[in-house]
């Protein structure tokens, strides 16, 4: 029906290579983007991470809510740790427990799920990271704002998804 | 020659084979019968889960549109499971089947290679499709689409999974085998058409992504079952992406094929350089599959050379490709309505091109939609970083609706009704309605994709009942936007609906009530003008360049360049809006 001419391969027209090299040096400069910004750029996507089974992680974050609680909230530990490694976790369908950050101070935060998969979304922020069960996901987080912050979960993690929401605070 | 052909006992010389044929007055195709009930029967396959799919996204639409809110959230996930599989797997993999035993038989004027199997291919995929709608239906499976790990699924929902992939993988198999034994018989001579070209790619990148499927679910089935005791969630996320991206790599190549197709039999249009649109293919075919990670940017366990070689398909020589068909394709329309008579300035052939026809309306429709909306989106949500302000919000179906229903979709819509006099022999009824419809589904669906990508910037999470939050411990609050945007979502996909419905109307009224005849001819409605210079069908005389002249495609050049300020503006507003985040390595 349409087949091809008897020898079809011949050299490209003006156009042809005119766009095919506009094309390419757009392609070259996408690449060249992430890489630059992983030097340069404040925003970068972690790349640490441990296993971790659950039971121990659940540990973890229960130890350090005993450790830095200033108060309680939706019966959650408000929880106020000095800068270094702070603990978050995710199970159907709460994050745990509230944190209380100070803006411009840089935290290593710990997220992990103990059950399901869960979708860590920061609003109005909106920075969203993946928490799965059996990792433990290392953050570099330094708040630039202060406020009152909603988490809430991005990953459909069963039917009680759209209740599961959280709190993040930081002061001044 | 001919003794060497019969000296290997699954080639037929012309003498041997039984196979039926007639030949199509519109095309002079020789059209194996066999075959041709096939295509007809997996379309009608398709066109039924794209019905089911339809009333799911009616009545999930009608939900995440805040002020309806219809359904409640056990249902709405439900349906969510259930949309996803009927129209990202059975609709579209149903359609695609039809599509390779067209390329692979009719327009090589060959014969399908073992059509019993190609029967027990399509009990094996609609046993499965079945098998995943009625656990679903059943509330067995309210894992979504995904089905991520640890989220547990009745046992039959993976089998009816992998029973579908099995079904799939049997009927391109006969695919491939049908083309080395058309090539061995010489049915055809020379070079496949390009079309089938484009197939063949899908073909092997539809090898490659059903696999990746079987790795994942065969041991989630078994693990359902309770063989298995832990299945690793990030390892699970690996291999279902390796099929879940893939499988839409699957949809472009086909679709790109189906754009080349739709160019030729609305316009004459033929490749400008089958060169230049086989390299484009080549690359998919190269690098498009490492894509798959896109859904894996923000994941746990992964490195940041790993995500960034993966995420750019290399050096993002996958998205050359695309770039390359956004311009010779337009490109090949151009000089051909331009040789119809239609060359004065940049753009008269844009005005005058037949837009009244149903299938150039799909394709240019399809073409803008996908390219401006749905490629420049996903280029810029799968890049590694700015991922991070993207990841699982309403951007994301906003870009694989624009990819995947206003393209991939809408162009399989087109052709839908070049099959039916050709393939169906029945007239077309409603034509006018039929005239319309890619205008209708096609500005719906911009709506859709234009509402979730607004809903997501704002924050707003894809796959959720009530962002409103109303029965949450802590109340959020997104911006009072989203109210706005998501009203956008939702009148677009009522219209978008309406477009469908339309589209279904049609169908089901030329089947079943259209007149049985042959068809004349390929156009529905416009029938091209007479070529001035030259023929647009292949021959020797189309091998001059079109470099200057009334007939150098100059008018498309200028549309890509355009497109791609759009591209770098869009792009770069991404960075800027990732710069104003917090810090965060």
């Amino acid at each position: 029906m349409i087949a091809p001419p008897a020898v079809w391969w011949r050299p490209l027209g003006r156009y042809e290579r005119s766009w095919l090299t506009i094309a390419l040096v757009w392609c070259l400069f996408l690449t060249a983007m992430m890489p630059l910004w992983f030097f340069l750029g404040r925003q970068n996507v972690p790349a640490t991470s441990y296993r971790v089974a659950p039971a121990h992680y659940q540990k973890l974050v229960t130890d350090f809510a005993q450790k830095y609680q200033v108060g309680t909230e939706n019966d959650l530990p408000i929880v106020a740790p000095p800068p270094g490694d702070v603990y978050l976790l995710a199970k159907a369908w709460q994050w745990y427990p509230v944190l209380k950050l100070k803006k411009g101070e840089t935290y290593r935060l710990h997220l992990s799920s103990v059950d399901f998969q869960h979708g860590f979304s920061l609003q109005p922020i909106n920075l969203n990271l993946m928490a799965l069960p059996g990792y433990d996901y290392v953050i570099r987080l330094t708040p630039t704002s202060s406020g009152e912050f909603s988490l809430i979960c991005n990953e459909y993690c069963f039917i009680g998804h759209h209740l599961m929401t959280g709190k993040l605070v930081v002061t001044d | 020659m001919a003794t060497a052909v019969t000296a290997v006992p699954w080639l037929r010389t012309e003498e041997q084979d039984k196979t039926v044929f007639r030949t199509c007055p519109a095309t002079g195709l020789k059209v194996d019968v066999a075959a041709e009930r096939l295509i007809i029967a997996n379309a009608v396959a398709a066109v039924v889960f794209l019905l089911i799919g339809g009333v799911y996204a009616l009545l999930m639409s009608l939900t995440r549109w805040q002020a309806v809110h219809l359904l409640p959230a056990n249902w709405f996930y439900r349906s969510l499971t259930a949309h996803g599989f009927d129209m990202l797997v059975a609709w579209i993999v149903f359609f695609e089947v039809a599509g390779l035993y067209f390329g692979g038989a009719i327009m090589l004027n060959a014969r399908l290679v073992q059509p019993r199997l190609a029967w027990l291919a399509f009990a094996l995929m609609l046993t499965g499709a079945l098998m995943v709608n009625v656990i679903v239906l059943m509330g067995e499976a309210d894992v979504a689409f995904t089905a991520y790990v640890p989220l547990k699924a009745h046992p039959t929902f993976y089998l009816g999974y992998i029973l579908f992939a099995v079904g799939a993988l049997l009927a391109v198999g006969l695919f491939f085998a049908t083309w080395v034994v058309a090539r061995a018989e010489r049915r055809y001579t020379g070079s496949v058409p390009l079309v089938v070209y484009g197939l063949l790619t899908a073909g092997v990148l539809a090898v490659y992504t059903v696999i990746s499927g079987a790795i994942a679910f065969i041991p989630a089935f078994f693990w359902s079952l309770g063989w298995m005791e832990t299945y690793d969630a990030g390892f699970y996320r690996n291999l279902f992406w390796g099929f879940g991206h893939p499988a839409q790599q699957v949809n472009l190549a086909a679709m790109v094929s189906v754009w080349y197709l739709l160019a030729a039999i609305t316009t004459g249009a033929k490749p400008l350089n089958e060169k230049f649109s086989r390299l484009a293919f080549v690359l998919y075919l190269l690098f498009i599959n490492l894509g798959s990670v896109h859904h894996l940017l923000v994941d746990p366990g992964l490195s940041f050379a790993y995500k960034v070689t993966n995420t750019s398909y290399g050096m993002y020589l996958a998205v050359l490709g695309s770039l390359i068909h956004a311009f010779s394709i337009p490109a090949a329309f151009e000089v051909a309505l331009r040789r119809q008579g239609y060359s004065r300035g940049l753009f008269e052939w844009l005005r005058k091109a037949p837009w009244r026809e149903p299938g150039f309306a799909a394709l240019a429709l399809s073409l803008i939609l996908f390219g401006w909306m749905g490629g420049v989106t996903g280029v810029t949500i799968g890049t590694e970083q700015l991922n991070l302000a993207v990841h699982n919000t309403l951007r994301v179906p906003g870009h694989f609706h624009a990819t995947v229903v206003s393209g991939t979709t809408l162009a399989f819509m087109g052709l839908t009704y070049y099959v039916i006099p050709l393939i169906f022999r029945r007239e077309l009824k409603l034509k006018s309605w039929a005239t319309l419809q890619p205008y209708v589904f096609g500005g719906g669906m911009a709506l859709v994709s234009i509402g979730m990508i607004a809903s997501g910037i704002l924050g707003a999470p894809r796959r959720h009942w009530d962002v409103t939050f109303a029965q949450a411990p802590f109340q959020v609050a997104l911006p009072g936007t989203i109210h706005l945007t998501l009203a956008i979502f939702g009148i677009g996909a009522l219209i978008a609906i309406v477009g469908g419905a339309m589209y279904l109307t049609v169908v089901l009224a030329s089947v079943f009530l259209g007149k049985r005849q042959e068809a004349s001819q390929l156009q529905l409605v416009v029938v091209p003008a007479p070529m001035v210079a030259g023929n647009g069908h292949a021959g020797e005389a189309d091998a001059e360049n079109h470099d200057s002249g009334p007939y150098a495609p100059r008018g498309t050049f200028i549309i890509v360049l355009v497109f791609l300020a759009f591209f770098a503006t869009y792009y770069l507003a991404n960075w800027w809006l990732l710069g104003r985040l917090w810090g965060v390595g």
